[in-house]
């Protein structure tokens, strides 16, 4: 039995956030799926035991338990640092670049791009109505500003913080992957060193063993 | 010339999460005042600091950064050996803090904001306050704070018994809702009350505040 359990759902971008540092890590884990049609996340042992906030994706290394896919993702950064890809690297100055641009993915982006992939990816397949014109396309004004300065970023250097891929980076994928199946395209498409990042950090190797996992998925 | 300068202002919540860690690890600093009135936030010199346009930016010799959380965290880091030890312990230990920072910035922060905005400073402002988004919001933050109770049963702090970044990104906002009528569902709340009175009597606190009297 692997030390390692991801408690989650292959679908959930956050589940995926975690997936994908596992795979560059080349770490063994465990994916305890987690029942959320019948609100299993909600119920006392999940609650209890592993996340009071009631939310997926959960980390159990060990007799460690971790929530939060960002604090999850660094943990794992940090503690495996010798093993697979080098996630949080460099000195203190070097690593609080990297620390900027995931607070950007966090804040600045996310808000926008969660919402997107909510309306146009993920609210047809849950059955939960059709996407609310108003709100996509608030959000693709707010999305297309940030684009904007990411593009400014990225013809200095190929990845968000430096010429090396990191968790800043990575942070990004499960919300671009979704949205690149949606009228969002164009907004990457339309901006040409964005579109290379982004075609570069989707074809990753551990990048495609995470889609995997998601299309054998039943749920 | 410190080499450590703030761009801010002391009234912001995010500025003043950064000046509290710069007070806690006794370092030296020039608050670089941005004139928000003016929009100076928003155009150039500014945007080279910061290109979302937002306060606080910092510099540290010729690093530049913003995102107050990324600032605290490379403050906490850079100059572990100074001042108070905010970020202790193992690898482990470590994670569990990068935890509660990730709770206080995503499922308590953006409530505890929309209620500042709206009960401590929209008064400031000669705006009106909107009852409909403080009731939606005291609820909200009232299940966060049922959680930090449960939390705050186990240990002085939120990650241990010792005070850590996690605890001290919280400070800006129950600052203010102290302040308000959201007090009450701090006081209600006995292990929340006694972490918000101990947080908030630090010294390096203390001259947070002082520096909004100026």
């Amino acid at each position: 039995m692997a030390a390692i359990k991801v408690h989650g759902n292959p679908r959930s971008p956050a589940t995926q956030r975690v997936l994908a540092t596992l795979y560059e890590k080349e770490l063994e884990f465990e994916l305890v799926p987690v029942d959320m049609k019948t609100g299993e996340h909600k119920k006392p042992h999940f609650l209890n035991c592993l996340n009071p906030f009631g939310e997926i994706p959960t980390l159990e290394d060990g007799d460690l338990k971790l929530f939060e896919s960002r604090a999850i993702n660094k943990y794992i950064a940090d503690e495996y640092a010798g093993k697979g890809t080098r996630l949080a690297f460099g000195d203190n100055k070097k690593k609080a670049i990297i620390g900027v641009w995931m607070e950007v993915e966090a804040h600045q982006f996310e808000s926008a791009a969660s919402k997107l992939t909510w309306e146009l990816s993920l609210k047809p397949v849950f059955g939960k109505g059709t996407p609310d014109k108003a709100v996509v396309e608030k959000n693709e004004a707010k999305l297309a500003k940030v684009l904007d300065i990411y593009e400014s970023r990225l013809a200095q250097s190929k990845y968000l913080a430096g010429e090396s891929f990191s968790l800043a980076d990575l942070h990004h994928l499960p919300s671009i992957q979704y949205l690149l199946a949606t009228e969002v395209k164009k907004l990457f498409d339309s901006r040409l060193h964005v579109k290379a990042w982004v075609a570069d950090i989707t074809a990753r190797p551990a990048w495609c063993k995470v889609l995997c996992h998601a299309c054998r998925s039943k749920h | 010339m410190a080499p450590i300068k703030v761009h801010g202002i002391p009234l912001s919540t995010a500025t003043q999460r950064v000046l509290a860690t710069l007070y806690e690890k006794e370092l030296e600093f020039e608050l670089v005042p941005v004139d928000m009135k003016a929009g100076e936030h928003k155009k150039e010199p500014f945007l080279s600091l910061n290109p979302f346009g937002q306060i606080p930016a910092f510099e540290d010799g010729d690093l530049k950064l913003f995102e107050s959380r990324a600032i605290t965290k490379y403050i906490a880091h850079q100059y572990a050996d100074k001042g108070t030890d905010l970020a202790c312990g193992d690898t482990k230990q470590k994670a569990i803090i990068g935890v509660a920072i990730e709770v206080e910035a995503h499922q308590y922060d953006p409530i505890a904001s929309k209620l500042s905005w709206e009960l401590a400073l929209k008064p400031v402002f000669g705006m009106v306050t909107d009852k409909a988004v403080v009731e939606e919001n005291e609820a909200k933050l009232a299940k966060v704070l049922d959680i930090y109770e449960s939390r705050l049963a186990h240990s002085k702090y939120l990650t241990c018994d010792c005070f850590t970044l996690a605890d001290l990104h919280h400070l800006p906002t129950v600052q203010y809702l102290l302040g308000t009528e959201a007090k009450k569902l701090f006081d209600s709340r006995p292990h929340v009350s006694a972490w918000a009175a101990d947080i908030t009597a630090r010294p390096a606190w203390c001259k947070v505040l002082a520096l909004q009297k100026h």
